[in-house]
């Protein structure tokens, strides 16, 4: 039944893993093989995927990709230390409850009428149900949000390395069954199971009852090909020239022993900058000069300096300049 | 293809190459779940067998967890499917393959016939059935070599071989001499072949559980009797420690405080319901993180233990706070600073070439804590001492300790020595004894990552 449902809706684009490779370089999203072969897997086993990496390297990009690319809605959820049920799941919306209280106050003689006792009266009250703990007063939160879409939803829950423990162990019931229990109302489940991603920047060790649920997908610093497709697909009009220095040059300097290594979207900056400057050839002079887009503490950027005529140049050697 | 995403049945009925594969990984080190086989299965349902670099991505998103794992995964996989493909085939579907390859020993085609014809890919097949056959993934030692290596070749039928080349001997004619030292050349180059193949088996099954058992000794050996030669590992071994114990405690805790109400918190929470409180907060404490200083004795036999417990205060400085050292033999200095500056392994060196190997004298080393350093410690302040307590019968200055268990909020005392030695000779142990919170024996990693791990718990 809910294959069924889920074949019509959105397995019409999942058909293979080439299938998902185009669909998001389609939206400027390159994924190299195990990236797509992992979106495929994640649709066909249902299974959340949780994408390692350091900061940088696309992550939550992926998830925006995918979203955009099955015209799905993106949910996205920021985790963060001390985040619970109530920011995540569902909060009742306690204002609108004391309001309407408030209107009704009046309408509760006309309801209870002339009940003379109390079991009478507490009967005619009963007969209208937990109208205040309805879905009316619900306000639903991110994971509810995700598995009450209609055509199913692309559901990011982006860092959670940064939420507590007991969070994690209370994900469980959402990741593995795709659904949830609220008690006043009774048990959520998805009509269309939504692609969840998780990221981690791994700060700290996800439990293994997590990573059992998942896919586990590692995204490092793609190569060298790999990052010269990126930058052309997110930097349209930059020239094939300055491209190949640019990778080499960041290729380069991720092989040097930095704090803080520059990742993909450093270098996609980067490559913007040159574009706006109108930069050709890399020079020394024009590298330094824009070198605090790509390394982010002053040490590292010490430690490049003494190496940048070097690495200029061999940069430039294998685009065939000099 | 789509029928392979049924979600409610599980296909437990995994085709023989992916057990025998979980079966390798699990040899290599990677921790893998009942649960992650079944998903494996499933995976290869929707995926197939088609296309190798896809099959190793789609295992590996399955299998493999962690970085560390990740890496182990992509060996394992390349050495056990390269050794798949050198029988034939790619990685062949399911049990057809070995079906296939008894079949083809059944049919008649003999090891003579196919040692005559070269037969390189009938050759490796029956090797490889006969290597199932005998339960080569149960080769756990190298010394099991020769005898698999036995059982492999005599399945393949070498007795019938032997038997015919002995025949042909008898028969002292020229041709037949000559097929005879033809096959011997042939049986010989097949051992090696078969050899060979049982090193590689021994690689794929047997490597993660001899790392393991070595690992075991390891941590219970007595670190002064470690060779040199095992020191990178023992590296190895206390970072992992330190990391687990990191992972562990290096988040700040709240305990609840309970019957201590938050006032503010609790109006806050409760303002939806006009103020009544409903939901009740309390007060909560912040756990703190052990705020450490450790001294090491550097002298002479302790010297070893030292260094690893520097290691691991220094691997594990996620969950401590503020952590100094010091080291002592005859007097006493602060080492913090060369630690914090180079890598453990040359700090300590280094330290053992300022100071290190003098004759001990804790009263001295005392008096010094206590001039320089005494004024930092706070009721916060966990004290980590290593030493063996002998002194050369000086002053052993109990009455600096005892200030200094009033000021610190605990001291810990790790003697690498056997307990029956302590009091024996020059050992002070028993004097210093009632001031330490936490007196115990220190001599193999093991015990060392008890003692922190004590620490930390402590702490929480």
């Amino acid at each position: 039944m809910q294959n069924a449902q889920k074949k019509n809706t959105v397995a019409k684009p999942l058909q293979s893993i080439e299938e998902v490779d185009a669909g998001l370089s389609a939206t400027g999203y390159i994924a190299s093989r195990p990236i797509s072969t992992a979106i495929y897997l994640a649709h066909h086993l249902q299974k959340p995927i949780l994408v390692e990496g350091p900061a940088g390297v696309g992550k939550t990009e992926l998830a925006k990709s995918v979203a955009a690319w099955l015209k799905l809605p993106l949910i996205r959820m920021q985790c963060y230390e001390g985040l619970d049920e109530s920011k995540a799941l569902y909060e009742w919306k306690y204002g609108k409850q004391l309001l309407y209280t408030q209107i009704l106050k009046d309408k509760v003689g006309s309801v209870i009428g002339e009940s003379d006792n109390l079991a009478v009266a507490l009967d005619k009250l009963h007969a209208f149900g937990d109208i205040f703990f309805s879905r009316n007063f619900l306000e639903p939160r991110p994971l509810l949000r995700a598995l009450e879409q209609p055509g199913g939803a692309v559901l990011l829950i982006d860092e959670i390395d940064k939420s507590d423990q007991e969070f994690e162990a209370f994900l469980l019931e959402i990741l593995s069954d795709y659904q949830v229990t609220v008690p006043e109302i009774g048990t959520v489940t998805a009509q269309v199971p939504p692609i969840v991603l998780l990221t981690s920047n791994s700060t700290r060790d996800l439990g293994d009852a997590l990573k059992r649920r998942c896919l586990h997908l590692h995204i490092g610093f793609p190569d060298e090909k790999l990052e010269a497709r990126i930058i052309a697909s997110r930097v349209p009009g930059i020239d094939a020239r300055l491209l190949k220095q640019l990778v080499s040059f960041v290729q380069q300097l991720r092989a040097l022993d930095l704090k803080k290594l520059p990742s993909v979207s450093e270098t996609i900056d980067w490559a913007k900058v040159m574009v706006l400057l109108h930069t050709s050839v890399l020079e020394v002079a024009i590298v330094r000069d824009t070198l605090n887009v790509l390394l982010k503490f002053e040490a590292d950027i010490e430690a490049a300096d003494k190496q940048l005529a070097g690495l200029t140049h061999k940069a430039q050697r294998e685009a065939g300049i000099v | 293809m789509s029928d392979g995403a049924g979600i409610t049945t599980p296909r437990a009925a995994a085709s023989e190459p992916l057990r025998r594969f979980l079966q390798v990984a699990r040899g290599a080190g990677l921790r893998v779940s009942a649960a992650e086989g079944i998903d494996a299965a499933r995976a290869l349902d929707v995926i197939g067998y088609a296309d190798c670099a896809v099959l190793k991505d789609t295992l590996g998103l399955v299998l493999a967890k962690t970085p560390d794992e990740k890496a182990l995964y992509s060996e394992a996989f390349d050495l056990y499917f390269k050794h798949e493909a050198f029988s034939g085939k790619e990685a062949p579907d399911d049990a057809a393959a070995s079906e296939a390859g008894a079949q083809q020993q059944g049919n008649g085609s003999s090891l003579s016939e196919l040692l005559t014809e070269d037969d390189r890919a009938g050759l490796a097949t029956a090797m490889e059935v006969a290597g199932r056959d005998s339960g080569i993934e149960n080769i756990r030692f190298f010394t099991q070599k020769n005898l698999y290596a036995r059982r492999i070749l005599v399945r393949m039928g070498l007795r019938e071989v032997e038997n015919e080349v002995e025949a042909l001997r008898k028969g002292e004619t020229q041709p037949g001499m000559e097929r005879a030292a033809f096959l011997e050349s042939r049986v010989a180059r097949l051992r090696d072949a078969v050899r060979d193949f049982v090193e590689r088996n021994m690689l794929l099954f047997a490597r993660g559980e001899n790392e393991q058992f070595r690992e075991d000794l390891l941590k219970s050996a007595r670190l002064s009797n470690i060779d040199r030669r095992d020191i990178e590992r023992m590296r190895v071994l206390v970072r992992q420690m330190a990391k687990k114990l990191a992972a562990r405690y290096a988040k700040t805790r709240r305990r609840r405080l309970r019957g201590h109400l938050d006032i503010r918190r609790t109006l806050r929470k409760n303002m939806g319901w006009g103020g009544i409180p409903f939901v009740t907060v309390w007060k909560q404490k912040r756990i703190e993180k052990p705020r450490v200083m450790v001294l090491c004795d550097v002298s002479g036999s302790v010297a070893a233990m030292s260094h690893f417990l520097l290691m691991f205060l220094y691997a594990l400085n996620e969950a401590l706070s503020d952590i100094r050292a010091f080291a002592y033999s005859g007097s006493l200095i602060e080492v913090s600073e060369i630690l914090e500056k180079e890598p453990v392994e040359q700090a300590i060196e280094k330290i053992m070439g300022t100071i290190g190997f003098g004759s001990s004298n804790y009263g001295n080393a005392f008096a010094d804590f206590e001039e320089g350093w005494m004024q930092f410690i706070t009721s916060k302040t966990t004290v980590i001492i290593l030493g063996d307590a002998r002194g050369n019968h000086n002053d052993p200055r109990t009455d600096i300790l005892t200030r200094l268990a009033q000021r610190s909020r605990r001291i810990i005392w790790l003697n690498p020595e056997y307990r029956t030695m302590w009091g024996t000779g020059d050992s002070d142990m028993h004097r210093y004894a009632p001031f330490c919170n936490l007196l115990t024996e220190c001599s193999t990693l093991r015990q060392l990552e008890r003692a922190v791990g004590d620490m930390l718990e402590a702490a929480s």
